[in-house]
This record gives C-alpha cells, structure tokens and sequence, in this order.
C-alpha cells in the first residue's frame, strides 16, 4: 500500500530494539535494549511533560510565597475532603489499569476489557466530581481572575484535568481495539503506551493535591 | 537486506511528486526542508537586520531601497519607533528559532543522525515529517504577524511582560498573540524532534556502534535535543500563564495585583539559557567532525569532550539567573549564580583545548570546510572570552543590557550557527547533493564574512563599554552618545557587506546544486558512515546495512597504507 521503503526497514527492527543481525564476526558487540521503541519515544516525552508541572509548580510556588495570605480571605476554601475521596478515586484507577495489562499479558481477554472499563469509569468519576466541585467553586466566587489563588488553581489544576481528559480518550480508543481483540499477549504494545501515560496522570496527582489543596 | 536495497531507485520513481518532495518521510529530504525554511527565515531576519542597522547609523533618515513598505509601518522608508521595536524583537526571535534551530538541528540532525548512526531513516518518519510541518506553519504564523492591526511583537525576543502582558505598554495587540501561538508550535515542532532523535540514537544504532563509539556530531545532537527538552517545559508554562494574562484577564506577571513580572524572567531564562547550548552544540559538533578529517589525526581527548558536553549541558541548568542580576531579584541569588557561570566555562575550555590539540602538528588541509571551522574557533573564542565578563555580576552591573552585551552573544551565537554552520554546509554539502561546491567561491565567501562579521561587532563591544544601552530606538538623542555615532555608521557599513559578502555563497549553493562536480561517496576521505552511503544517499540510506568495528577517529593509523580507516570496515 503506502508503505515506503524506510518503513519497510524500519519494521524489520519493530517490536523490540534489537539489532542482532547474522555476522560473520562473532565477537562483534551488538547494541541490544528490551524495550519497545515506541514506548522510549513516550517515556522521552513524559520527561518533557513533567518539566513543564514543574514549571506550573514553581510559578504557584513563587506566586504563593510573595503573597501575604493564601488563601486570600476572601475567597472560598477548596474541598479538601472530597477531593481526598476523589484522589482515592483516582488512585484506584491506577490499580484497575494494572490489573488490566496483567489480563492481556495472561491472554485473558475478557479481565482485559472489564479492568479497562472500569478504569474508564474511574477516570471519568474523577473528571466529573472535579467538574461540580469547579461549578460550586465559581459560584462561590473563586474564579480565574478574582486573585492569583484562584488563578493558579485553576490553571494548575485544569492542566491536569486536561491530561486526564486526553487519558480518558486515549483509553477509549483502547478499550474499543480490545474488544476487537487487537492485543495478544505477544503484542500489546498499544496497551502499555495508555498504562504509561495512565501512570503518569495518576501519579502527578497527588503531588499537585498536597501542594494545591493541603496548603 | 541487500535485495531491498537494490530495489530502491525503481521504488523511489513510483512515489509521487507530492510525497517524495512535499509530505516526505524520508529523514534527508524532510532536513532538506528544515534547510530551505531556514535559509528563507534567515532572508526575513537579514532584512529586519539591515533596517536596525540603518537606523542606528542614521536614526530617522530613509533607508534605502525599503520606500515601498507602506504606512503605518513606514513612513517613504522612514522607521517610526513602534515598528523599530518589532524589528529587533522579530530579529532576535526569528534568527535564533527559526534560523539557528531549524537548520543546526532540523537539517543536519535530521540529514545527519540517522547516516551517521547506520540506521535507514528515523525512529518515527511519520512525526518527523509532521514536525517540519509544524514548525513551517510556525513560520507562516510569525511571517503573517506583521502584517495584522498593530504589527508584530515588539516586547523584545525575550518578551518580557509587562510589555508582553498588556497592548496597553507596545500598542501591538494581536502581534504578541500570534508570537506565542508562533513559538508555541516552534517548540511543539522541535518536540517532536527531540524525540526522534533520542529514540533513533538509543535504538537503531548499527551492530557495534556503542555509544563510545558515536561521531560527536551524534553527541552534540542528542546532547543538545535533552538539553531542549528539559528547559522547554517551563517556558511552556511560562506562556500558558502570559497567555491567561493576555486573553483571560488573570495578573499572574501584574505586579499591581500580586502578580510577579520576575516569574517571566526565571521561567524564560531557565530555558533561554541551556537554548543557547541547543543551537551552539550542533555547531561545535560540527566543527568537531571536520577537524579530525583536515588534519588527518585523530581526535584528541574523545571522552574528555563528550563528558564536558555532558558537563556543560548539566551546568546551564543552574546558571540562568546571570541574566537577572539588574533585575530587582533576591540579592543573595547573585553569587551563587555568578560562580556557576563562571564555572561552566571550564567544560567549554576543555572542548577548545581539545580541538586545538587535534590540530597539532596535524597534515593540516585548508579546504572551506576546515577554514569555516576554524573561523568557529577563532568567534567562539571571542564569544567565551567575553562572557567571562557578564557571568561576574559586578562587571556585569555596568554591562547589562549594553552593546556589549549584543556584540557578545553575536559573537557565541554567530560562531555557532553561521560559521558552524557554514562548515556543516560546505563539509555535507557533496553527501546531501550528490556535488561539490566550488572551492575558490567558498574562499572568497570565508574571507569576507570572517573580516566583515568583525567589523560589524567589534565597534560594538567599544560603544556597549562606552555605556550605550541598547533597545534604544535613537541613542543619539542623548548628549553623551553623540560620539557613538561613527562606531554605528562604521559597524552598519561593515553588516551590509557582510550580508553582500553571502551572494557568493547563494551563488555557490545553487549552481553547485545543479551544476558542480559529480561527488564520489567519500570525497573528503572521512571515516564516519554517512560517508559509506551513495552521495546522495537513496531513500533507505545505505546498499547494505552497516556494521561498525572501531571509532569514528581512526586517521594516520600507522600500521595502514591509507591514513583513514573507515568504521564500517574491519581491522
Ligand atoms: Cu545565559
């Protein structure tokens, strides 16, 4: 079809990074690594993704610090113990996506399909009971502009509400090749790319809850 | 693997125009693509060039030939102060994102780190091709910015709020909008970049290149893409927040409502520091690369070079605030920051060091290529030299923000993109067209732009010690600058022969393309693997997949006939 020749030669070096190659000299050293390209690629990409937390956090950091009071007293207190049962949420979901890839690994299609549903379910609970939390939040006065309190939280905070947001879709895209049953327990590289970002998302969470909101 | 080599040039003919020229996924033509774009954006930043400089010289007369840009912009060629401002803000960021960057490390990384590692393209072709096109329309976005209600940015190329932050300080509105927006897919673009990359090197490296074992142009690029894409993040932020400010109303940088403009700076200067190594990397890489070849020796001191990389990669995480020192920020920051500037010229003396070394007593062959290369030298050295000044805050207390200041980072800058890229340009020249360029021309070019960049700079140096500030749109308007006026008048004369100085190399370039010598798969007789593919090489790169049995560095061996000793062949 479209395929040129470079991908071609690339695919021949699919799947795992090895370069073991037939040679005539066999003390020849060969550049050899277990995993999977993609997955590199990803990981290369998280590095960047988790700079840039860092630079949300240190402007909140920075931001706090020259203030006088934070919270600002005028302005409303964020949900501390809903947010705690929603980072629990979370959290779980972080667990429901292991026991997922553990099901495709096994080659147990149908633990793969009903872990990542519930996964998505999870990760949707946690992006909808953020939702009404922001709703009472702006009713309540704290917007984006009515202090920098208000503006880094919602900057912080969206931004990772945003990357859980792109999780969610990822997952389900995910979760419709699993019922097409795409993943074998040979290849299910797809699978574990969304694990990794899933980890990710989750994993920064409760960083940014104990900076944001126990503060 | 052989027999799909040998298929290559009856394949290549089935695929059409448009992807084997446009949408590409070929690396060589995609870094071909990143050479066009940034050969064309240098163009834009050579004419804002000239415009600064006429102005400088003869502040408020008209400037030649420009009376066809229409009011408010001009006035029958006459710069008003606004648009002086948007012309050194999009010099500045033109030159340094889409210049220096797109052709360092979008054309020879690209072209350059797949051959050089024995791979037959990048890790990923697809998001190779869509970061070209990203950063094109990049450029489409800062081209177009111009040309909108208000012009184009002009808060400086470092876009310091409040000026960036509210129309109300520059009168340009849609222009910082359309800056960010520009900026932001430039660094998506060179995200993807990154990437690719890093993977190819980790990944796809032949049997038997370790990483020890890798030319420096290879390190310098994924030393460079990891410095990128750790300092990026943060600016990221940076401008999410001054976009919020811009569009939403929030005050992050309002000091007036607790906002903090310093925030800006830290988060800017956290990536525009270690930025400067992205784009002086790849340069020094390749001056590296062609050092060894036209003195027939080895290297010397490989891994002394590739850990003071490393080394200095590391530091200029930790150096950033050398750029503050004026700003008004904590006084206690001052010297630890002061010392780890200063420090960071150690790795960088190391890497001189070692490179004067390999020429010693070397068969020393003055080609283009090798006369770029050591015009590098000689610039960067100036370069180093001087900053050595502005790193230790009590010099820099006077220096900041002086003419100084521009003629030093010309000096580090310029030595890397323009002379180091200029010895990438001549020494890959045959392997990216498959010709030679013309010796004589490309001496004639060296020499003039050696001596014409001096004169351009050197006046500098004297007026920014002479305390001018610079940004200032008629210095002259002052008593005590009055006298400056021949060192700009001198130092403009001198820019526009340099820019006429480039004609030969255009001249050069083109003809050559079409026209030159038939090169032979290694005319400079070079060890790296790029040389062992057909010049050009085809798409798939090489006729066999390479094996690799030494360093990259093996010349004047004194048990072989020849003095070269390619990596793909065995002892
Ligand atoms: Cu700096």
């Amino acid at each position: 079809m479209e395929n040129t020749i470079s991908e071609k030669l690339l695919a021949k070096s699919n799947g795992t990074l090895s370069h073991a190659r037939p040679q005539k000299n066999g003390s020849l050293p060969t550049v050899e690594l277990s995993i999977n390209r993609s997955l590199l690629g990803l990981l290369i990409f998280l590095g960047t993704e988790a700079m840039f937390f860092a630079g949300l956090i240190s402007a909140f950091l920075i931001l706090k610090a020259g203030s006088a009071v934070w919270p600002p007293v005028d302005q409303p207190r964020l949900p501390v113990a809903v947010t705690a049962l929603n980072t629990l949420v979370l959290l779980a979901s972080g667990y429901t996506m292991h026991r997922a890839v553990r099901g495709a690994r096994s080659g147990n299609q149908s633990a793969l399909t009903n872990w990542l549903a519930l996964t998505g379910v999870l990760g949707t609970i946690f992006l909808g009971v953020q939702g009404v939390e922001w709703g009472r939040l702006l009713s309540y006065g704290l917007t984006f502009t009515s202090s920098n309190y208000g503006a880094t939280f919602y900057t912080l905070i969206g931004a990772h509400g945003l990357h859980v947001l792109a999780a969610v879709l990822v997952l389900m895209v995910v979760f419709i090749r699993a019922l097409q049953k795409r993943y074998s327990v040979k290849n299910h590289d797809g699978l574990v790319l969304c694990q990794i970002y899933w980890y990710f998302v989750v994993g920064i969470w409760p960083v940014l809850y104990g900076l944001v909101y126990l503060s | 693997m052989s027999s799909s080599a040998a298929a290559h040039p009856a394949h290549e003919n089935q695929l059409s125009f448009v992807r084997q020229y446009i949408f590409s996924l070929d690396h060589k033509v995609i870094g071909k693509q990143y050479l066009f774009l940034g050969m064309f954006m240098a163009l834009a930043g050579g004419l804002l060039a000239y415009l600064l400089r006429w102005q400088l010289a003869w502040p408020e007369s008209a400037v030649p030939g420009m009376s066809w840009i229409p009011e408010p912009t001009m006035f029958q060629g006459i710069i008003p102060p606004e648009f002086y401002n948007a012309i050194v803000t999009m010099h500045g960021t033109i030159m340094v994102f889409f210049v220096a960057m797109p052709i360092l490390l979008g054309a020879f990384g690209n072209f350059l780190v797949p051959l050089m590692v024995g791979a037959p393209d990048m890790a990923f072709p697809r998001l190779n091709m869509m970061s070209f096109w990203t950063i094109f329309t990049a450029a489409m976005i800062m081209l177009a910015s111009f040309f909108v209600p208000g012009g184009a940015a002009s808060a400086g190329w470092t876009g310091y709020p409040p000026l960036s932050a509210d129309a109300v300080y520059t009168g340009v509105n849609w222009g910082i909008t359309l800056w960010i927006l520009g900026l932001a897919l430039e660094f998506a673009s060179f995200l993807m970049g990154g990437i690719n990359f890093l993977t190819t090197v980790v990944s796809m490296r032949a049997p038997g290149l370790k990483m020890m074992r890798l030319p420096l142009m290879v390190w310098m690029q994924i030393v460079a893409a990891v410095i990128f894409m750790l300092s990026v993040g943060p600016l990221i932020a940076g401008a999410v927040l001054l976009l919020l400010d811009r569009t939403v109303g929030t005050s992050f940088y309002a000091v007036q409502k607790g906002g903090d403009p310093l925030l800006w700076q830290h988060l800017f200067w956290f990536f525009g520091h270690p930025e400067v190594y992205v784009v002086l990397l790849p340069g020094i890489g390749a001056v590296l690369e062609v050092l060894p070849v036209f003195s027939r020796k080895p290297i010397f001191g490989y891994k002394a070079i590739v850990y003071s990389t490393i080394a200095a990669g590391f530091l200029s995480f930790i150096v950033w605030a050398h750029h503050m020192f004026v700003s008004g920020m904590d006084f206690d920051l001052v010297m630890p920051f002061s010392i780890t500037t200063i420090l960071i010229s150690v790795p960088f003396t190391i890497i001189l060091l070692a490179m004067i070394a390999t020429l010693w007593k070397g068969a020393i062959r003055l080609a283009t290529p090798m006369l770029f290369a050591l015009g590098t030298l000689m610039v960067f050295i100036v370069g180093g030299l001087t900053g050595i000044f502005l790193g230790s805050a009590s010099a820099d207390i006077y220096l900041h923000d002086t003419y100084f200041v521009v003629a030093h980072f010309h000096y580090t800058l310029i030595s890397a993109v323009f002379f180091g890229g200029f010895t990438a340009m001549y020494y890959w020249f045959p392997k990216m067209f498959g010709r030679l360029m013309n010796e004589t021309w490309g001496k004639i070019h060296f020499a003039l732009t050696l001596v014409c960049f001096n004169l351009v700079f050197i006046p500098l140096f004297k007026a920014g010690l002479g305390g001018e500030m610079r940004r200032l749109y008629n210095p002259f308007e002052y008593d005590f600058l009055k006298p400056h006026q021949g060192l700009h008048q001198f130092a403009t004369i001198a820019a526009i022969l340099l820019m006429i100085a480039q004609l030969p190399f255009l001249v050069n370039f083109f003809w050559s393309m079409f026209k030159g010598k038939v090169a032979d798969r290694n005319p400079w007789q070079a060890n790296t693997l790029e040389w062992a593919a057909p010049s050009p090489p085809p798409h798939g790169n090489f006729d066999t997949a390479p094996s690799v049995y030494h360093g990259p560095y093996v010349y004047s061996a004194p048990e072989r006939k020849e003095d070269w000793q390619p990596q793909h062949q065995p002892h």
